[in-house]
């Protein structure tokens, strides 16, 4: 028998959490969100900025994927054109449920200021989102809070039920 | 001094109104004042018709027949140095008489000049391609197809380059609203949805300051807010901005900002 010394009838009693299947799924959930690389303009420097040494988002469980089937939110970073309305759809389309999206920035949030033609007026308009950041180009802490706004939405659902999808139609 | 205009509601209106607006032109200049030009103009003369010849900002500008442009480019190409096509494209004189002037700009690392070759064509007319003399106007070429609908005769691939191959019109004309056209507008909604998703999507909002504060469909207000779709009545309670849930997070310790140490060490 191998000899331990831990204690189980003290500090605490036993090195076991006892918890419901929905906390532990979303404490899962919400500490591994992976994010879509998705920088479209200058938004997509901050977001990087925010994926860099100084303000970390690997501590929040954020790390950045190069597909989108590896990945649960699509952080719409920038302007988005018309002419790539159809790939940020597809792009949507081949991430797994539960997925959730985060409009960052002016642009992606309506426009801002290119009120043009060429201009998609908010990608709202293409996919479902849950959570928009104000700003031109919003701080790495804005986008840090937004984050954590993300992980409470997501542990305040229920994971044992089967999530409804969202759809825009 | 320029005249003082009233600036009380500048925001709301444009600063003019007429949308042909031609600024003023600086002075002309006559081309024998400066001797590299006059001499390369002769050369230019002896072979091809110049219409109107002129130095303008240090730089000469030549206007010649829209069919010798291919010979023009060639001989200042071979023969006058004038090695590299900065950039080329249109300008759209259509409510004027119907024309577009093409221009040219030229070049000469040797010499440290640049010309400025024009010639004017009528609408739907064709031009020369340039793209075997100057590989840069392969994609001048068809922005100037793409912004105008100018053709380039010759080119080896005459498509759009900015917008999407199924658009419709050419958004650097004039008469081209900025906003878009009826297809514009509704261009992602058809392509991704269908048009009979017009209805349920709605159109373009294209006023982005516009916020309704009684909407909860589409706004909510800062620390007051309320379920989607909630009716307004301008007595909803104070919600405390917090990142956690009050009974803390399984697993995760809580930030407590009165704990919370500043870090003011400039060293640290």
């Amino acid at each position: 028998m191998a000899q331990h010394k831990v204690n189980y009838t003290q500090n605490g009693g036993l090195p076991v959490a006892l918890t419901s299947i929905d906390k532990i799924v979303n404490w899962g959930r919400s500490n591994s969100i992976w994010a879509l690389t998705y920088g479209l303009a200058c938004c997509g420097i901050e977001m990087m900025a925010s994926g860099a040494s100084r303000y970390d988002f690997d501590r929040f469980g954020t790390i950045f994927r190069a597909s989108p089937r590896q990945a649960d939110v699509m952080i719409v970073a920038g302007t988005l054109t018309k002419k790539h309305a159809e790939f940020i759809k597809r792009l949507y389309d081949q991430m797994t449920e539960p997925r959730w999206v985060i409009s960052m920035g002016s642009c992606a949030n309506t426009g801002g200021m290119f009120n043009t033609y060429a201009t998609v007026q908010g990608v709202d308009r293409i996919i479902p989102v849950d959570l928009y950041l104000p700003g031109c180009a919003p701080r790495p802490e804005t986008l840090q809070y937004g984050v954590m706004l993300l992980q409470k939405k997501i542990r305040a659902n229920e994971a044992s039920r089967a999530q409804k999808a969202k759809r825009l139609m | 001094m320029r005249a003082y205009t009233p600036k009380d509601d500048v925001q709301k209106k444009a600063y003019y109104s007429d949308r042909y607006y031609v600024s003023p032109q600086v002075p002309k200049l006559e081309v024998e004042t400066d001797e590299v030009f006059a001499k390369d103009l002769e050369a230019i003369k002896s072979k091809f018709e110049v219409k109107e010849a002129f130095i303008q900002v240090e730089q000469l500008v030549i206007y010649i027949n829209a069919n010798d442009i291919y010979g023009v480019l060639e001989l200042m190409r071979d023969e006058l140095e004038y090695t590299q096509l900065s950039e080329m494209s249109a300008i759209d004189w259509l409510a004027k008489d119907n024309t577009f002037e093409i221009f040219y700009q030229m070049l000469s690392m040797n010499k440290r000049k640049r010309i400025r070759v024009k010639y004017f064509i009528q609408n739907g007319q064709a031009v020369d391609s340039v793209e075997k003399l100057f590989r840069s106007a392969d994609w001048s070429e068809r922005e100037m197809f793409d912004m105008f609908g100018i053709e380039a005769n010759g080119h080896p691939f005459m498509k759009r380059i900015l917008m999407p191959y199924d658009w419709h019109g050419y958004p650097l004309l004039k008469t081209y609203p900025l906003e878009g056209d009826e297809h514009a507008a509704w261009y992602e909604v058809d392509k991704i949805f269908g048009k009979e998703a017009r209805d349920v999507i709605g159109p373009e909002l294209r006023d982005t300051a516009k916020v309704d504060r009684y909407d909860s469909e589409r706004f909510a207000r800062l620390g007051y807010e309320v379920p989607k779709g909630t009716k307004i009545t301008g007595d909803e309670p104070r919600n405390e901005e917090s990142y956690q849930e009050e009974g803390g997070v399984f697993l995760i310790k809580k930030f407590d900002k009165k704990d919370s140490v500043v870090v003011d060490d400039p060293q640290r």
